[in-house]
């Protein structure tokens, strides 16, 4: 199918910007929760009933989130737009389209706990659909790449280390986590279960990691994908331990200080790209590792390690 | 501010079936039942007074010093260095900022609130005062004195919870709160060092104790009373006490690290 697609570098290049807004909208997000900015603007859509506000204190963190947020909602309006136009898979439509919803959905959700004073449930939602959302615009990077319309690589499964259903087991596990961490920020349950939840989740990032290390290590795009993901994920333990200390440091503390939030915000962005490079590893295991009874048509089959 | 109040309800709509999970925010019916209570009348041949004092033991823990440079103009408010007013203990070894009321003994009854309202002011980007006491029903007027913008969010369980904008030289803010709940914070996302404490009390027989760290509640009819002192960081102390007809009687409480 990604042999009728000719590339197109000013969609892939688009794509790319995208995912970077973003990251940079999830970092946006973070500073606002870490800089307790959240109701610093009581009304929404306008703020204090203007477009652009007095950009002081904690309104310039709240303000300059919905500023970069409504950025990324054009710039997925285009995306979704230039999707229609000029591609024909029908799945990458759909996923277009997709992306579009989850960012109308996300600007709902951030006005809903404005308007509601933040309860857990609507916030932390809020944080969730960011974190898929980003992983949605890495996927469209990758989809619109030439590196992905060249087609697969496929590889036999190994029957006795088989990767394709381990390789879904990181990104729902990923994103486990991230949800008790945006519970745990909003204070609807305690850091504690963010913390004893971790280990599982780095141990699931390693076994999947590791076993295609492991077991397809001729594989080019599988071993890149997990040295990628084990290396996010070595920063983010420590950058998580890194923030939970200056927690326990400024526990006292009567206004967000600052190596508190730059760790936490730091620890939330590479949270993203934590999940973002799960999702990623998955995509490729199930394009390059095909199903034992799909077969190995049109592929550049290359040996198994 | 009603079309916060119309988009609450618009986008509240398809959520209804995770009411459930709620907010937290609505007023709880206890206001109604004390509409239909008998009038409360003290006879002041009788009433007497509850004095208290309230101490610390041990070191005081040191307060930081609020950094205001995120907002150049709070920063000019304050020409020397100021402290958070989270545990302030007196020259004397009391406590200010400790809220204190009579918790349980009073006879069922209605008080009628005062129609003065309480005022709290947001003055050099700090609340004052840091605790404030107020009678349910019974106004409360939000200043803003400061030349930026502020927004004034009270975080009450009991009572409906609010979130307002208050630009500077905007019109003062008129506030009630229909059932008791003792403390509850006020905050300023804005300028989040900014944090107040209220306590609405159903009856007339509450103090905040200020520099000396004594309390008196006047006018109090006799009984035995449970006297409760609320401070924000240490927490919930209380007693019991019988006041005799014209008496007075008295109870401390003590605080330490």
């Amino acid at each position: 199918m990604e042999a009728n697609n000719p590339y197109r570098r000013g969609l892939h290049r688009w794509s790319i910007l995208l995912a970077c807004c973003t990251l940079l909208l999830v970092v946006a997000g973070g500073l606002v929760t870490s800089r307790d900015a959240g109701l610093s603007v009581p009304d929404w859509p306008l703020s204090y009933g203007k477009l652009m506000p007095p950009m002081e204190g904690g309104i310039l963190y709240e303000h300059g989130h919905r500023m970069v947020a409504t950025t990324v909602g054009l710039f997925t309006i285009v995306s979704m737009i230039w999707i229609l136009r000029t591609e024909r898979r029908r799945w990458l439509r759909w996923l277009g389209v997709a992306a579009l919803v989850a960012v109308i959905a996300q600007g709902v959700l951030g006005g809903m706990t404005v308007l509601f004073l933040l309860p857990w449930w609507i916030s932390t939602s809020h944080a969730c659909l960011a974190q898929l959302f980003f992983s949605t615009t890495v996927a469209i990077a990758l989809f619109t790449s030439d590196w992905w319309l060249a087609g697969p690589e496929t590889i036999h499964e190994d029957e006795r280390h088989p990767i394709r259903g381990l390789s879904l087991l990181a990104p729902v596990s990923v994103l486990g986590q991230l949800a008790l961490g945006a519970a745990a920020r909003h204070k609807a349950i305690g850091t504690i279960f963010h913390i004893s939840f971790s280990p599982v989740v780095t141990g699931v990032i390693l076994w999947v990691s590791l076993r295609i290390l492991l077991h397809y290590p001729r594989h080019r795009e599988l071993r890149r994908g997990a040295v990628t993901l084990l290396g996010i994920t070595f920063c983010q333990v420590f950058l998580g331990i890194a923030a939970y200390m200056t927690r326990i440091a400024y526990a006292d503390a009567v206004q967000p200080m600052p190596l508190m939030v730059t760790f936490t915000v730091i620890h939330v962005a590479v949270g993203a790209l934590t999940m973002a490079a799960s999702v990623a590893l998955a995509i490729l295991v199930r394009r390059n590792v095909p199903a034992i009874s799909s077969g190995f048509a049109g592929a550049r089959a290359v040996a198994a390690g | 501010m009603w079309e916060n109040q119309y988009l609450k309800r618009l986008l509240a709509a398809p959520l209804l079936f995770l009411a459930a999970c709620g907010t937290g925010s609505q007023p709880k019916p206890e206001a109604a039942a004390v509409q239909n209570l008998p009038a409360a009348h003290v006879d002041p041949a009788t009433a007497g007074s509850i004095t208290g004092r309230i101490t610390f033991a041990g070191t005081p823990p040191a307060m930081p010093v609020i950094d205001f440079s995120s907002n150049p103009q709070c920063e000019r408010a304050h020409k020397t260095p100021w402290k958070a007013e989270t545990v302030v203990v007196n020259p004397n070894g009391t406590l200010s900022n400790v809220f204190v009321w009579i918790k349980d003994g009073l006879p069922p009854a209605r008080w009628d609130a005062p129609s003065e309202p309480a005022h709290l002011d947001q003055n050099g980007c700090i609340y004052e005062p840091h605790v404030l006491g107020i009678m349910e029903g019974q106004p409360l007027e939000i200043l803003n004195s400061d030349p930026v913008n502020h927004n004034v969010h009270a975080e009450s369980k009991v009572n409906a919870a609010w979130n307002e904008s208050q630009p500077p030289r905007a019109e003062h803010k008129f506030k009630r709160f229909d059932s008791a709940e003792v403390l509850f914070p006020v905050t300023c996302s804005v300028h989040p060092w900014m944090k107040s404490y209220i306590g609405v009390s159903p009856h007339p027989f509450f103090a905040v104790t200020g520099a000396e760290g004594t309390f008196t509640l006047k006018g109090v009819p006799p009984g035995t009373y449970t006297v409760e002192a609320v401070h924000e960081k240490y927490g919930r102390k209380e007693g019991k006490l019988t006041l005799e007809a014209g008496g007075k009687a008295t109870i401390d409480f003590a605080y330490g690290s």
